[in-house]
């Protein structure tokens, strides 16, 4: 550490001090930006800056290339290619990243949340073939091939999935961290059939916590989506 | 977590060689426990054999009505949902949606339930030194701290940990047979073999050996499907493990005599408990409050508290009464 570095500084100094070292110059091109907006730039750019290795590997691809890599050892970084939200991305990782890390930290999918990590919160709740499973306890590597929908594939375009609508609609959220779960697990819910009443719901959207509380209003948005959706032919 | 070799199996054949061919290789199926446990540092394999895309799915009849066979990768929420299970196997389906949440269940499969292990708090964490399943020899952090959800039965002083499954339950009780397959070939394991009690080996969970694939399981035909019940005890209305869970099958004649009984308990003992005792006083008499009670007493009557397990011992019994007045209250 050089010294001029561990000097105290006076608090009048600091005043007029950036920051971000000047970060924001280089990379944030007009304003207001938002702090996420930011943090995915320093990522975009993480080959010309030098951020390293973890945050490379971010692709779109057009063809298709090989997937199958049997015998890939871990702390190599692997390349596989996943379909999410209807494209094609390939990511260069290792096979401990799990679809939740891939998402958030190498495809800068933040929708997805990262609550307990351990399957627990149901916060990192995703669509793998049309089914809810939490990302987090999934490692990315296996998803080759599937059809992944996160949060931010639920919209077309400017119009709300009606899951969305219906929470906003019923405020469906207080914080708002565990949403994008819910929200994903409610689309999931009612494709299976599992609102028939407010008992009913509430088991089988068990497995989103919502530390805020927002239960009852969840319940109601998952109701009011479910009667503006299409019934399933039997 | 620690660094692995990832690979695919495409075949049971090809996953069986490839677990011989790698010292401390485990099977990848829906990772719900075991990427937990890798996250926790519990599981450090060198090599995850991915099994997913194994053609070992289905839920298929046996031939000559002999009962039905669940692929050991058929996941918990499709063999609760199945129509052949819904309707001959319904305290399976039962057991099934009683486990964790739809999103957790839409991942596990059936062989992986098999081999879930405990939620002992001193198991799951390494930060406690003491656990003679984690580490063989370092003792029991559980025997003299907080054993609030552990064993009643069956324990030793090894380890008093309890198998935290609800699946293994119910095919407890209905007699399932799980069908390995290993380099010498497949053989046939009774549920009621395939987990062990702790003995003073509490590190080996089951009977299973490292290089063996579970490829399915066979549940036999039975006549209980009209009176089955799964009771789950918890702490909070769902998506909890179960602090004592019964599974309960009748069989009653016209004059209210049980000809037939099956009643296996969770929540425990290291392995599903089949309760046998109870079972004996059973069968031969009247289908009644005061029957239940006596044969629930004579089940718990080797039972072992511990500081703060000890109220476990009047739950199960209270749960074995509840579970057994519910089936015999049900209409053929």
């Amino acid at each position: 550490m050089n010294e001029e570095a561990s000097e105290p500084r006076h608090p009048d100094e600091l005043a007029g001090m950036d920051p971000t070292g000047g970060l924001d110059e280089i990379l944030i091109f007009g304003s207001p930006e938002t702090r996420r907006y930011f943090l995915k730039q320093v990522a975009g750019t993480s080959a010309a800056i030098g951020l390293g290795p973890a945050l490379m590997g971010i692709g779109s691809v057009e063809a298709a290339e090989s997937t199958a890599t049997p015998g890939v050892a871990s702390a190599v970084v692997t390349k596989f290619q996943l379909k999410i939200n209807g494209k094609e991305h390939i990511l260069e990782v290792d096979p401990r990243t799990t679809l939740l890390d891939a998402l958030r930290e190498h495809l800068l999918l933040t929708g997805s949340k990262k609550g307990c990590d351990h399957g627990q919160c149901g916060a990192c709740t995703v669509l793998v073939n049309g089914r809810r499973i939490n990302s987090c306890l999934s490692l990315a590597i296996v998803h080759q091939g599937d059809e992944i929908t996160t949060i931010e594939g639920l919209a077309k375009g400017d119009e709300l999935h009606p899951v969305q609508a219906a929470f906003l609609e019923h405020d469906g959220f207080q914080c708002g961290y565990c949403t994008p779960g819910q929200i994903c697990s409610a689309v999931a819910c009612i494709a299976e059939d599992h609102t028939k009443n407010d008992a009913e719901i509430r088991e089988w959207m068990s497995g989103n916590l919502c530390r805020c509380g927002a239960y009852p209003n969840i319940v109601a948005a998952v109701k009011e989506a479910q009667s503006k959706t299409p019934a399933k032919s039997a | 977590m620690n660094p692995f070799v990832y690979s695919r199996a495409n075949d049971a054949a090809g996953a069986v060689t490839a677990i011989a061919a790698k010292p401390h290789t485990k099977f990848l199926g829906g990772g719900t426990n075991l990427i937990d446990l890798m996250k926790m540092g519990v599981e450090t394999p060198a090599q995850l054999v991915d099994i997913t895309r194994l053609p070992l799915a289905q839920v298929e009849e046996l031939p000559g009505g002999k009962g039905v066979r669940i692929g050991a990768l058929a996941r918990n929420s499709d063999v609760a949902e199945h129509a052949i299970i819904r309707q001959r196997y319904p305290l399976l389906s039962q057991a099934l949606l009683a486990g964790a949440s739809p999103q957790l269940r839409n991942m596990a499969t059936v062989g992986g339930n098999l081999m879930q292990r405990t939620r002992c708090y001193y198991f799951y964490d390494p930060a406690f030194p003491q656990c003679n399943k984690r580490n063989p020899g370092s003792g029991c952090g559980a025997l003299k701290g907080y054993n609030r959800i552990h064993a009643i039965l069956g324990q030793s002083d090894q380890c008093i940990a309890t198998n935290p499954s609800d699946m293994n339950v119910a095919l407890t009780a209905l007699e399932a047979i799980v069908r390995v397959q290993g380099p010498k070939g497949e053989r046939e394991i009774p549920i009621a073999d395939f987990h062990r009690l702790p003995g003073s080996t509490p590190n080996v969970d089951t009977n299973l050996k490292e290089d063996e694939l579970i490829t399915a399981v066979d549940l036999p035909a039975n006549s209980f499907a009209t009176r089955s019940h799964y009771l789950k005890v918890r702490d909070r209305a769902s998506y909890a493990f179960a602090i004592v869970s019964v599974a309960a099958a009748i069989e009653i004649d016209a004059g209210k005599k049980i000809t037939a009984v099956r009643i296996a308990l969770g929540g425990v003992a290291h392995k599903p408990w089949r309760a046998q005792k109870a079972e004996q006083q059973l069968v031969g008499k009247t289908a009644d409050e005061k029957t239940f009670r006596a044969a629930a007493e004579a089940e718990l009557a080797a039972a072992k508290g511990y500081a703060h397990n000890s109220f476990k011992i009047e739950l199960a019994k209270r749960s074995i009464v509840r579970a057994l007045t519910t089936v015999a209250g049900m209409t053929s």
